[in-house]
């Protein structure tokens, strides 16, 4: 049977070039490269990183603004819960945040940054009524050195996603009756909660925030568009070394890639701890028996939080539109003078290239995953095993492992085999990044699938490929092209995949839209950064609206 | 041993270990062989594995020989059994007549055919007219009557019901029983029906097996 073959297939493609990546990366770390030159193993990559000046105060950078972005999404998100789950605020929210989650990483970072620049939106619409300011305030909000609009920028994209995955393991965690029953007991309702939901709902999330924090400590397009710059983060750095014209340079960046594996598994053991401090105080709290019912200002906040969070995602993303259509557009406005469609008019012809390499990798990259996700579950149905635990591990490994540290050695073997730059070859870097979240998405309708329309099916003589594909498929048809979507957009927003891969020659709108970030040309980013969320856009859209038109007649299929 | 209908030969299923029922039984064409027991005794399981959907977690032994043939390697694409849940169970993405035209044996090929057989099947439980119908638009008693037609037009070989009755009201339910009942004697099919309602078992006329008590 075809089922057979998709676990084996989906472990290949998950965990062949994580392998095959990370040992391409640690023999040149060590010198050992003998197309460059590096014929034996020595500690002089090592020794050269660590002659680069500001290396501690980037180290400290990664670990830390990843430790602040995912503390804050994690806070905020509970809080939220904690406050509002189950009201029609929180089904409000819900609905607002969920579109956020396939906005790319460098989409909302442009936003985030047309938003609070000095030059940005927000001081526009406070000058000079409320400042005073004719010209914008000489300030560093941007590329702070502390990195602070960094982690906002971060967590403000990571919150919808933190919540939407809660969300799922909510429904699991009988939330409702738990925090009736701690009302019973004269609890207040965001401490009930944290004592009797929370626990559960946290360890199942626990892996995704993982990925979050992995991802906040080894970020490149985003810590680009609104990092720190003398020194930036680890990961820019290593990139910048890896595009170095002195192939020599090479070395070093295997030996920094190295180090970033080390800094994003410090920053997990930071988590750890503050995962234990954060038990021990609901601990202590729970042990003193107090009830803490006057929460208000708590619960404001998560709200408050929640929805400003959202608000700036979407202000951002529509500063972006309006910078794209701008005309001559003075500091102190808060709109431009005229609406022109002259950028649009100059990009296109350039932009035609990038675009068309972004759909196809996208729509290959989906396509496959969709295919190798429904291959394993079907063929968890038939052997009555889910992977388990370690499965588990195996699909968030891409998403845990710093992208940094396996793709360059990936890039190395890409090029030995004469395939870098390749369509093929970019498909299944993005593959390995796509694949997870597809999986994940598709997984949970697939087992509360009812299994007995099978039966019946089966009963009434139907070959297992007919109930397959004239009952099963088309019963999860809507799940099944949400998955597609949403891996549509996870490929659409991949950069450093991308950037190392295609080696330049390949170009997507999301390499294209980074590359121009230090230019500086708001309007051409913006066309760039609307052309970038568009795209997966488009992808939700036709995934809603394809079921609904197929199955209008049928209200059962219907939302 | 006779040569027709059902029969259960040393049919053991168990669950980590344990036994959950020990069986040989057997059901002759027409006749309707009711199985008693508490939930979780393991009723269902044994409509499973006579289906050839029993889930990999339990441990099964024993035959099923149906008219004389022994069923038991079948895929259950192959063994033909009637099944009929406690749901309707109704494909939602298919039409009413959709639906009775699926389960129409594949040696009839002609759409228009199959289309005829599926529309006579629907008039046979008084749902003539209904075929463009959304499943979902029915109701209970009208559903429960679709999944009954779509079963009987298939051509099984034997009826599997696994609580059948228990989600109609007392009116319907009894209406239910009779049509069931009455059309599988009609066609000669040997009947198993898992319940735990003793008017259930009242109707079916048949021999009881009592299990997990």
């Amino acid at each position: 049977m075809l089922t057979r073959l998709g676990p084996p297939v989906a472990i290949l493609l998950l965990a062949g070039p994580i392998l095959a990546g990370l040992a391409g990366t640690i023999l040149p770390a060590f010198g050992y490269l003998p197309v460059l030159g590096g014929g034996e193993l020595s500690p002089q990559p090592f020794r050269e990183l660590a002659a680069e000046p500001g290396l501690l105060t980037s180290v400290m950078l990664s670990i830390g603004v990843g430790l602040a972005a995912t503390l804050v999404s994690v806070i905020v998100v509970a809080l939220f819960l904690a406050g509002w789950t189950g009201t029609r605020a929180f089904m409000r929210i819900q609905h607002l945040v969920s579109p956020l989650l396939s906005v790319p990483h460098a989409a909302a970072a442009f936003g985030f940054a047309f938003l609070i620049a000095p030059s940005g939106m927000v001081v526009r619409l406070m000058s000079p009524g409320l400042t005073g300011w004719t010209a914008p305030p000489d300030a560093l909000i941007v590329h702070d050195p502390a990195g602070l609009t960094m982690t906002v920028g971060l967590a403000v994209k990571e919150i919808p996603f933190v919540l939407l995955v809660s969300l799922a393991a909510l429904q699991q965690a009988n939330s409702r009756e738990r925090c009736i029953l701690a009302a019973s007991l004269g609890y207040g309702r965001v401490i009930g909660f944290l004592h009797t939901v929370w626990p559960s709902v946290y360890r199942q999330i626990r892996l995704a925030v993982f990925a979050v924090l992995a991802f906040s400590t080894s970020v490149v397009d985003v810590a680009m568009i609104l990092g720190p710059t003398s020194p930036a983060p680890l990961a820019v750095r290593v990139v910048g070394w890896m595009g170095d014209p002195d192939l020599s340079m090479r070395f070093k960046a295997s030996a920094g890639a190295l180090l970033q594996l080390v800094v994003t598994a410090l920053a997990l053991i930071a988590w750890l701890g503050f995962e234990r401090a954060g038990a021990l105080v609901l601990d202590l709290l729970r042990d003193s028996g107090r009830r803490l019912r006057r929460d208000a200002v708590a619960r404001t906040t998560g709200l408050a939080v929640m929805s400003v969070s959202s608000a700036v995602v979407f202000a951002g993303l529509a500063t972006l539109v309006l910078w794209s259509i701008a005309g001559l557009w003075q500091f102190p406005s808060a709109l431009p003078r005229e609406i022109s469609l002259r950028t649009w008019q100059n990009a296109l012809p350039r932009i035609g290239g990038p675009l068309g390499t972004t759909f196809v990798v996208a729509a290959l990259s989906a396509a496959i995953a969709v295919l190798v996700a429904v291959l394993c579950l079907a063929r968890e149905g038939e052997t009555g095993r889910t992977g388990g635990r370690g499965a588990l591990a195996l699909i968030y490994l891409p998403l845990i492992v710093p992208q940094a540290a396996f793709l360059f050695g990936l890039q190395f073997l890409f090029l030995l085999a004469g395939l870098n730059a390749s369509l093929p070859a970019l498909v299944l870097a993005h593959l390995v990044f796509v694949l997870p979240y597809v999986f994940l998405s598709l997984s949970d309708p697939w087992r509360v699938y009812d299994r007995r329309y099978d039966a019946i099916a089966a009963g009434l003589g139907a070959s297992r490929l007919r109930t397959m594909t004239a009952v099963r498929l088309p019963i999860l048809l809507r799940p099944i092209l949400v998955a597609a979507a949403i891996g549509f957009a996870v490929s659409v927003g991949q950069y450093l995949p991308t950037l190392l891969i295609a080696g330049g020659r390949l170009p997507t709108v999301t390499t294209e839209a980074v590359a121009l970030a230090s230019g500086g040309n708001r309007r051409v980013i913006g066309v760039y950064a609307v052309l970038q969320m568009a795209l997966p856009a488009i992808g939700f859209v036709i995934a809603t609206l394809a079921p609904a038109l197929l199955w209008r007649r049928f209200r059962a299929l219907r939302v | 041993m006779s040569e027709t209908g059902l029969f259960l030969d040393r049919v053991s299923i168990a669950l980590n270990g344990r036994t959950l029922l020990s069986i040989t039984h057997a059901v002759a064409p027409g006749e309707v062989l009711t199985v008693m027991g508490p939930s979780g005794s393991g009723k269902s399981s044994l409509l499973a594995y006579i289906g050839g959907f029993l889930d990999r977690a339990f441990s099964a032994s024993g035959a099923v020989l149906a008219d004389g043939v022994d069923v038991t390697r079948l895929p259950a694409e192959e063994r033909h059994a009637g099944l009929l849940f406690q749901d309707a169970l109704l494909f939602p993405h298919m039409t009413v007549a959709g639906n009775v035209a699926f389960a129409v044996p594949s040696l009839v090929k002609k759409r228009a055919e199959r289309r005829i057989q599926a529309e006579a099947a629907l008039a046979g439980v008084d749902l003539a007219g209904f075929g463009d119908r959304d499943p979902d638009t029915l109701s209970g008693g009208q559903k429960a009557r679709v999944a009954l037609a779509r079963t009987l037009v298939s051509s099984p070989r034997m009826l599997l019901l696994d609580e059948p009755f228990s989600r109609l009201d007392a009116e319907l339910r009894r209406q239910m029983r009779e049509l069931v009942f009455e059309r599988a004697k009609a066609s000669g099919l040997p009947v198993i029906l898992v319940t735990h309602d003793e008017a259930d078992a009242e109707a079916a006329g048949g021999p009881i097996v009592r299990i997990g008590v």
